[in-house]
């Protein structure tokens, strides 16, 4: 008797509990708060939007820009007097007003390159996981040999064809870049593939087409979106590596990679030159590095 | 392990063979033959030219000859140092890449495989942080941007060794473009090899070997390493065409006359005939090391040779 006593008296104060209602936390909520919990990712997203706003509105506030030489100050070291804060080149142009630009440029190439990477990408494993068999083996075949061989390669062969054209360039990095997310894309879909929904739309009667644009490709976005972030900074590095054996933005624009090329030229008399480009390069790269490492370990699915 | 190889060896030939044809068909997308210079050559000379680099044939009967010559070993002419062939510019260059190469791969095994070890032996302790910290480095600073840094520090500021230049295979000259080279790969390796051993310290047959009283020495070396390098072995495919484009950048920097060099020049000038020969040369160079480093993983690891 005093037992069940207790008991009830321990159900009573559940359902007392119960009485307000807990709000849900759907998996994205949860995913979120792992994100922020994740101090390195945090940080890493302020200094991003830091970094970008910079970039953006930096330009606007600066009386130099990054084309125009300073006739009275030409290899000045950085100073606040002067207003050159970064220093300015061997033809007096203003390193911050460069620094600031090839940012822009270093991201919107990486933004053009990883859009690109991302539609080949997702077509292609989205086709190869669903319609399966021989044209999946051949299509995967196919990226394990593009694997094999280094497509700097490739990307150096289309410069020297494309020349000077640099969005069509970086457009083409894209076209290369889009193997990992092409084998992600298909192993998302072998298993969204099973799932009722696709068979119900198959029964009700819809094309191959409709079913991978309309109904498998919305639910990979959230591995897309995660390896997407991961592109960006890999795509930086190598617009910088190009720019810098001189096959990529070429003069009067910029980049951060022609920047530290510059630099590194002139790093014992002009240090200023390197420095200040390699921090932006470092503190852009690391904090996309950081950002898609947290996104990934918020959202997969397989570290819970 | 024989019929493995075999079969493994026969899967690169289609590999090799679409590359190269893509190669060729995509430097003839570019515009301009090779001899359009600013000032226009006399007509006989021209079809002259042309016939000595079969130009006047069709694009489909320069491709099999193409082929042809390939398989013969001939990687075709250069159109900007004519006095050369391909084949005779890269087998100079050859030896400079293959020793840093060589000797980058080794620095990054070893270091890599050290460096693992100790970060998963002393888990989230001291050393796992410091060298934690100094992957980091290894993976996000680029070569280009590491290089300079190490030529002012130990070139420049110390005067310790020089910044560029062959110097004769001095060992001074070749350590910096070795250590740049190698730096990205010893973190990966690390990092494969650090989550390897963690994973495998937790295995059964580990416990065993330690409810049997085994110390912690002789189970990481004798049970645990192992079932710990089939990944890293795996990446040493990878790996070699890593190195191939890193050394683009290193021979670039320090100066060494090795093919990445020849590579970038005859790219900077547009040499279409060395970049074909070049990039044709790349991927045979790979695919073989990709195939080596195949046969020695199925020799290591026999599950992959029935499959």
């Amino acid at each position: 008797m005093i037992f069940r006593k207790a008991k009830l008296a321990i159900l009573e104060s559940a359902m007392e509990g119960a009485a307000e209602p807990v709000p849900g936390r759907s998996l994205f909520q949860d995913a979120v708060a792992r994100l922020i919990r994740n101090k390195a990712a945090v940080v890493s997203v302020v200094m991003l939007f830091l970094l970008i706003v910079f970039a953006i509105a930096g330009p606007w506030f600066i009386p130099y820009n990054y084309e125009d030489p300073d006739w009275a100050a030409f290899r000045a070291p950085p100073s606040l007097e002067n207003g050159h804060w970064f220093g300015t080149d061997q033809n007096g142009r203003d390193l911050l007003a460069r620094t600031l630009f090839g940012t822009r440029v270093s991201l919107l190439v990486a933004l053009i390159a990883t859009v690109v990477s991302v539609v080949i990408g997702v077509s292609y494993g989205a086709i190869a996981g669903y319609v399966g068999g021989r044209v999946d083996q051949a299509m995967m075949r196919f990226v394990d040999i593009m694997y094999a061989l280094p497509y700097i390669l490739f990307v150096i062969l289309l410069m020297v064809i494309f020349g000077r054209n640099v969005f069509l360039l970086f457009a083409a990095i894209g076209a290369l870049e889009w193997l990992t997310m092409a084998r992600i894309v298909r192993g998302q879909t072998l298993s969204i593939k099973q799932r009722e929904y696709i068979e119900a739309a198959r029964a009700s009667g819809l094309g191959t087409t409709a079913i991978i644009f309309r109904h498998i490709v919305p639910n990979l976005v959230g591995s897309v979106v995660i390896y997407a972030t991961l592109t960006i900074p890999e795509i930086v590095v190598v617009e910088s590596f190009l720019s810098y054996l001189g096959f990529g933005i070429q003069e009067p624009l910029t980049s951060l990679g022609t920047l530290i090329a510059e630099g590194a030229d002139v790093l014992e008399v002009l240090p200023w030159l390197l420095w200040f480009p390699a921090a932006f390069l470092v503190v852009l790269l690391l904090s996309l590095l950081f950002i898609g490492d947290g996104l990934r370990d918020a959202f997969d699915a397989r570290d819970r | 392990m024989f019929n493995y190889a075999f079969r493994r060896l026969l899967s690169t030939i289609p590999v090799l063979w679409i590359a190269i044809t893509a190669c060729f068909f995509v430097l003839r997308l570019a515009p301009g033959g090779p001899f359009d210079g600013e000032r226009p050559l006399p007509e006989a000379i021209k079809q002259n030219l042309a016939a000595h680099y079969n130009l006047d044939k069709s694009l489909f009967e320069q491709y099999i000859i193409y082929l042809g010559n390939l398989l013969q070993g001939d990687l075709g002419p250069s159109f900007i140092n004519q006095d050369f062939t391909v084949a005779e510019q890269l087998l100079v260059g050859l030896p400079y890449t293959l020793i840093i190469g060589g000797m980058a791969f080794f620095l990054s095994i070893v270091l890599g495989i050290t460096a693992g070890i100790l970060g998963s032996v002393y888990r989230n302790g001291i050393p796992d942080y410091l060298i934690g910290t100094v992957i980091l480095i290894g993976l996000v600073l680029p070569n280009f941007l590491v290089a300079p840094i190490l030529q002012l520090f130990f070139g420049l500021k110390l005067e310790w060794l020089p910044v560029g230049g062959w110097g004769g295979g001095a060992l001074s000259h070749i350590v910096l473009p070795v250590v740049v080279l190698a730096l990205p790969h010893i973190a990966r390796i690390s990092r494969l090899t650090r989550g390897a051993m963690i994973e495998v310290m937790h295995s059964n047959f580990i416990r065993t070997a330690r409810s049997k009283g085994l110390g912690g020495g002789s189970i990481v070396w004798r049970h645990a390493l192992k079932p710990t390098l089939t990944p890293v072995v795996s990446y040493l495919g990878p790996a070699a065409s890593y190195l191939l484009t890193g050394s683009l950048v290193v021979e670039t920097i320090f100066g060494l006359p090795g093919i990445g060099r020849y590579f970038i020049n005859a790219a900077l000038n547009r040499d279409y005939g060395m970049v074909l020969g070049t990039v044709v040369f790349y991927m045979i160079l790979i695919v073989v090391l990709n195939l080596i480093v195949d046969i020695l993983y199925a020799w290591l690891d026999p599950r992959v040779r029935s499959r």
